[in-house]
């Protein structure tokens, strides 16, 4: 099953970290790239930082455009990938492994992708 | 509801007493114990946990209307399998009609990759099949309210309408619990398995968790009286049996099977003429000794596999009043001790309350006062927390904090048999 996983955490909670540790991290996670590459699908990103982000939202008078993130939470979106894994098990136990997640805010979430015939809301 | 008809599912609060009243425990238990495994089964050859759990849901519920009037038939689980069978290929078909209607109007729906064939993996001939049901339905990316919703229906049996009194809910909320909870399972790709043995002890955990939240749950019925809703405490020892039966070598199965035998043991005692009693001031002869000496041996039982852990703990301190003749003669000091040993593999506030309590009972209220003090924020919601208070400050001699105390308590229990005896203390 595909899943898309996106990275989240608190940018004010990262920039406490000490450089040396986030580096540390950084070459951690460029591992852990490498050792899951099979599971890993194309279709990957990490985004630029969250002060880029551009939102249009619905307002009954028109669609507007904001400067800003969909959201008001101190998370923000920091990159996503596609993994294809067996089952939620499997997709639990690799982002487990993601070393971001000794980091207080920060959070994985796994969503499977809506593919034809997915058991979806009926 | 009255005394005589409270070991009965309370499936229909109108039914009449006497005899239906007992046909309807063995409609109960005949159901439970044949549901969770034909939706086992059928969840395998579907591919469907969600339409194999409404089929049987639905059986059940023609079941206890049919067989209330015509009696139990002689096969009841054949019965069950087929009237099931026949809804789920009733629902498939209505299914199949939508997703024929549906890939008329546009492309993309394949109603052939519904489920992958492979998710539903055939568990090993000797494991009971029920337990891969249990750990998907008590899946961790579930909510707790979903698990123990969900558990209740796939593999008790019981029907929605049930659950919802048992767990103080609306039925319609339940029943929206149970069917998002299924979605997410299919349409996640949580499998109906026994984790292996990386994740074992941990899922077992939740099992067990949702097992013992099962029983207490069963006491604390807001308006329920003190054995009013005994049978959510039956299904939960039931289902504990099960477990351990199917899980021979995991401890904390055994240790939770034998912690909730000891509180069932002393069940008739807790509660008399639906009045709570408290365990120093309950009449020991009443304490049942065939169901005592069961969870010793099951407690025994678990200790030989040399894997300790909080369930056995648990049940190790129950043991400790079990085995005192009198209240007086309770090895308080053992007890504390298992306190200390249980904090270190559970450390949750309503545990550090428990010892404060230990601690007061060996002679140290003053010190219990200020682990129940600093307990404030994390259980001042409960009402436990202010009545453990109150005992402590009235031994202190705080007499006025102490009615303050358990007013507080009084605001906060919503279950009548709770409500009267902090009411008695406070003397209103």
């Amino acid at each position: 099953m595909k899943y898309v996983i996106m990275f989240t955490f608190d940018p004010e909670l990262d920039a406490q970290v000490p450089a040396d540790r986030m580096q540390g991290l950084y070459a951690r996670a460029y591992e852990w790239y490498g050792v899951n590459a099979a599971q890993i699908a194309a279709g990957g990103a990490q985004l630029q930082p969250v002060e880029t982000a551009t939102t249009l939202k619905y307002s009954e008078s028109g669609t507007v455009v904001v400067d800003g993130p969909f959201s008001e939470a101190k998370e923000v979106v920091g990159g996503f990938d596609v993994i294809d894994v067996p089952d939620l098990d499997a997709a639990i136990a690799l982002v487990r492994t993601w070393p971001f997640l000794e980091l207080p805010g920060w959070g994985v979430e796994i969503r499977p992708i809506l593919t034809s015939g997915s058991q979806s809301e009926e | 509801m009255s005394g005589s008809d409270a070991a009965a599912r309370p499936d229909d609060a109108s039914a009449p007493s006497g005899e239906v009243a007992a046909s309807d425990l063995l409609l109960s238990q005949v159901v439970r114990e044949q549901s969770g495994r034909i939706v086992a089964a059928l969840a395998r050859s579907l591919g469907s946990l969600d339409i194999a759990e409404e089929a049987v849901a639905e059986a059940v519920e023609e079941a206890l209307r049919g067989w209330r009037k015509g009696g139990i038939p002689p096969n009841p689980g054949a019965w069950l399998t087929q009237a099931a069978r026949h809804n789920a290929l009733d629902r498939l078909r209505r299914e199949k009609s939508y997703r024929e209607k549906l890939a008329r109007m546009g492309p993309g729906i394949d109603p052939e990759s519904a489920a992958p064939k492979d998710a539903w993996p055939d568990s090993s001939a000797e494991l009971d099949d029920r337990l891969p049901l249990l750990f998907g339905c008590c899946h961790p990316a579930l909510a707790p309210e979903a698990q123990l919703a969900l558990t209740l229906r796939a593999v008790c049996g019981l029907t929605t309408a049930q659950i919802a009194r048992a767990t103080f809910s609306t039925e319609p909320a339940t029943a929206q619990r149970i069917v998002r909870a299924k979605r997410k399972i299919g349409a996640t790709g949580i499998l109906l398995r026994v984790p292996d043995a990386t994740d074992r002890a941990a899922r077992l955990d939740i099992v067990l968790t949702i097992v013992s939240v099962m029983y207490s749950e069963a006491h604390l019925v807001a308006g329920g009286d003190a054995a009013a809703d005994r049978d959510l405490a039956d299904d939960a020892l039931w289902l504990a049996g099960v477990i351990a039966a199917a899980l021979p070598r995991e401890a904390e199965a055994h240790g939770l099977l034998a912690l909730l035998l000891f509180h069932r043991a002393r069940e008739s005692a807790r509660s008399v003429d639906g009045e709570l009693v408290l365990m120093a001031d309950q009449d020991r002869s009443r304490w049942n000794q065939t169901l005592i000496v069961r969870a010793r041996a099951e407690l025994e039982q678990a200790a030989r596999l040399r894997r300790p852990g909080r369930w056995q703990l648990h049940a190790a301190i129950a043991a400790c009043h079990a085995d005192a003749e009198t209240a007086a003669k309770t090895d308080l000091l053992q007890v504390l001790v298992l306190y200390d040993l249980l904090i270190g593999y559970d450390p949750s506030p309503v545990v550090r309350l428990n010892r404060a309590v230990a601690l007061d009972r060996v002679g140290a209220p003053t010190a219990a006062l200020t682990e129940v003090d600093a307990l404030e924020g994390q259980l001042t919601r409960t009402h436990l927390w202010h009545a453990v208070r109150a005992h402590l400050l009235r031994r202190l001699g705080r007499d006025d904090e102490a009615l303050a105390a358990d007013l507080h308590a009084l605001e906060l229990t919503a279950n009548d048999a709770e409500r009267r005896l902090l009411a008695a203390r406070t003397g209103r």
